[in-house]
């Protein structure tokens, strides 16, 4: 408890914009196999440090097999919410869960050059308290720290849908089942709320069985994997819409909805429509009577290509298609970052009006049947995938990995990790760094970044821009 | 003579706990200032004050209307000021020992302020920190009065309680208000960060420190 609230907690979206930028990045190394234990790697950010750009710090687990994918803070800038009154924790904890393992670490980073593990909560006490296995997107809220899931009980998560657990932010103490009522969600992946205005909006993937021992394609194929997101009132924790893009829209991933509070729409990115295989991003919103509505904003369209430079999963498509894996949206809401992990592109699109996004900028780095290098002429194994923008819009990092198993069947024979970044133009647009290439340690990938003092798709504000 | 003194004294004492109240974000003040953010409106901020004041004013006569009800046992007026004394400062110690947020008030819509405004003060005690002093109010009083039927003297303790919440709610709103438009004319978002202090261990001692006033009044004044 401080005296005083974080410093690197934020009113507004622009105070946190105009706040000093990021020393440190976390990002997640897990091993593809499980014959190494994963971690966190520490990357010094500071542009005249002698290390900057290199991994100067790591925290490792005892265990195996965790495989880390998403994490998150213990608290964020949703505690100066005006409704808490208390506003003293200390982004101090990264909550890092092992979707394989359903094992959880608390890792403390408050000297990032000595990040430590704080606290293990075994996946027994997961599944004893909630029900749930698999835990995944971490948020922190008006109730504590929200855990999505994405599997319900059982050895391979079927008994039971998944859903949310909250857990204490103080002690990290799991309290239990979020859900009152869930209406028709049985599948999980993303979520993310408007605080101020109390609704809460989550998608889905698919069940453990569709993606951990990799893409079923009979599944995928059959639209068998989650097309639909819903929206909650938050702290009501009910379902009071469940929106079905259509069958066709496979794979509702990330939820992102605009940081200013007094908005009412997001955006979903959406991996594969199964027609044509184009990637998809919707819109959501909410009409003035109250209903939510979405509409397809943004196509991106597979490539052709050669059947024999594809894996063997695309061979019979002759293309390869986008695979809209990731999206980030900057604290301006100005533009919308969309990761296409199969072509190998990053997008930047200006969505300064949500229901016309303009393309405004492109970067080509690996991807399918095309390997394209960095500007350093070192190879970017896998495609663009998980994003993060700098809370002042003007860094774009990423790394490479989407899930072990998926990797594999994308990019068959490749292995490895790296964390590039890109640099924002003034007015758009956006140009790789050939300066910042962080390589990881042999055997390890990269996954989710977050940067110190909280990103864009880590904070939320419960206070307008203004 | 010093009884007049002690009154006015008491009076004070209930002025000042309104201005205490009313400067800690935990009673509201930020509500004020994200409404009229939110909805653009200057006028949102009068009004989210507005019910922000009745559900204070109410989580304070709750508290103070069973203590006038009380009173009637006339004999027993020791006996209640200790026991009011000694419950204010168990509140205050139980807060010194919890210091978790109630998680309570993490349910109420955002929107209804009124019933978040009587939630927060009940759960921080904030009715219980007037009890000792609107007890020593009615003990002046009930002194003055000397030998009126009970039934007049309680009449009289409800007007006070009515008068002892309205006060303190009045004082409440109009510094939580003041502070809410400092920040919202004149210094922008980036000072509700700044002002916000933790008032959490400071707020436990002073219900100890009430509660003990309360008691010691008992011995030194009557």
């Amino acid at each position: 408890m401080n005296l005083r609230p974080d410093p690197t907690f934020h009113a507004s979206p622009k105070l946190a914009m105009q706040a000093p930028v990021e020393n440190y990045a976390f990002t997640v190394m897990l091993s593809p196999d499980g014959t190494q234990s994963d971690g966190i790697a520490v990357i010094d950010l500071k542009p005249d440090s002698d290390t900057y750009g290199q991994i100067v710090h790591q925290v490792i687990v005892p265990n195996k097999g965790d495989e880390f994918h998403h994490f998150g803070w213990n608290a964020c800038s949703s505690s100066l919410s005006p409704l808490s009154g208390h506003a003293f924790l200390e982004r101090r904890y990264l909550i890092v869960p092992g979707i394989r393992s359903s094992r959880i670490y608390v890792i403390d980073v408050k000297d990032p050059l000595k990040a430590h593990i704080h606290k293990t909560i075994e996946p027994e006490e997961v599944f004893e308290k909630t029900g749930y296995s698999r835990p995944h997107t971490i948020h922190c809220g008006p109730e504590g720290i929200y855990v999505s899931t994405l599997g319900g009980g059982g050895p391979d998560g079927t008994e039971g849908p998944p859903g949310i657990f909250i857990m204490d932010c103080e002690t990290f103490d799991i309290i239990g089942r979020y859900e009152m009522d869930r209406g028709k969600q049985d599948k999980h992946y993303d979520f993310w709320w408007n605080l101020p205005q109390d609704y809460m909006v989550s998608s889905e993937w698919g069940l453990p069985p569709q993606f951990e021992n990799g893409v079923v394609p009979e599944d995928l194929l059959s639209n068998k994997y989650g097309h639909s997101i819903h929206f909650w009132n938050l702290r009501a924790r009910k379902n009071i819409q469940t929106m079905d893009f259509g069958e066709n829209y496979q794979m509702a991933l990330e939820i992102r909805p605009a940081h200013d509070p007094t908005k009412s729409y997001g955006f979903c990115g959406v991996v594969v429509d199964t027609t044509n295989l184009q990637g998809a991003i919707f819109t959501w919103w909410r009409d003035d009577d109250g209903v939510w509505q979405s509409k397809k904003t943004i196509t991106i369209d597979p490539r052709p290509e050669k059947p024999e430079n594809l894996p063997p999963l695309l061979q019979g498509f002759e293309a390869v298609p986008p695979l809209v894996t990731d999206i980030d949206l900057s604290l301006d809401d100005r533009y919308l970052y969309v990761a296409c992990w199969g072509l190998g592109e990053m997008h930047q699109y200006d969505v300064s009006d949500p229901m016309n996004p303009v393309l405004a900028g492109k970067v080509e780095l690996g991807g399918i049947a095309r390997g394209t290098k960095h500007p350093n002429g070192k190879e970017f194994v896998f495609g663009p995938q998980m994003v993060e923008v700098s809370r002042d819009g003007k860094r774009v990092y990423w790394t490479n990995s989407l899930y072990s198993t998926w990797d594999d069947q994308f990019y068959p024979g490749e292995e490895g990790g790296q964390m590039v970044m890109a640099r924002v133009g003034e007015t758009g647009g956006f140009e790789l760094d050939k300066d910042f290439y962080v390589e990881f340690p042999k055997g390890l990938r990269a996954h989710q970044i977050r940067l110190e003092g909280g990103d864009c798709s880590t904070d939320s504000f419960c206070y307008p821009s203004v | 003579m010093p009884e007049t003194v002690s009154l006015t004294a008491l009076w004070w004492a209930v002025i000042f706990s309104g201005f205490y109240h009313g400067v800690n974000p935990g009673m509201g003040w930020p509500l004020a200032v994200s409404a009229a953010l939110m909805e653009r409106k200057r006028r949102a901020m009068p009004k989210a004050l507005g019910l922000l004041a009745v559900g204070h004013f109410l989580a304070m006569i709750v508290i103070l209307l069973p203590f006038t009800l009380m009173f009637f046992l006339v004999d027993w007026e020791v006996e209640i000021r200790i026991g009011a004394g000694i419950l204010v400062m168990a509140m205050g110690g139980y807060l010194l020992i919890n210091r978790r947020h109630p998680r309570l008030l993490a349910r109420v819509h955002p929107a209804r302020l009124t019933l978040w405004s009587f939630l927060a003060a009940t759960a921080h005690g904030a009715g219980l920190m007037l009890v000792p002093i609107y007890l020593g109010i009615c003990a002046i009083g009930a002194d003055e009065t000397g030998h009126l039927a009970a039934q007049a003297l309680m009449g009289s303790n409800i007007m006070t309680a009515f008068g002892v919440a309205a006060i303190h709610t009045m004082t409440m709103t109009v510094s939580g208000g003041a502070l809410a438009a400092v920040i919202y004319f004149w210094l922008g978002l980036r000072f509700l960060s700044k002002t916000w202090l933790n008032l959490d261990l400071v707020w436990a001692l002073s219900l100890v420190l009430v509660g003990g006033f309360g008691i010691l009044s008992v011995y030194l004044g009557h």
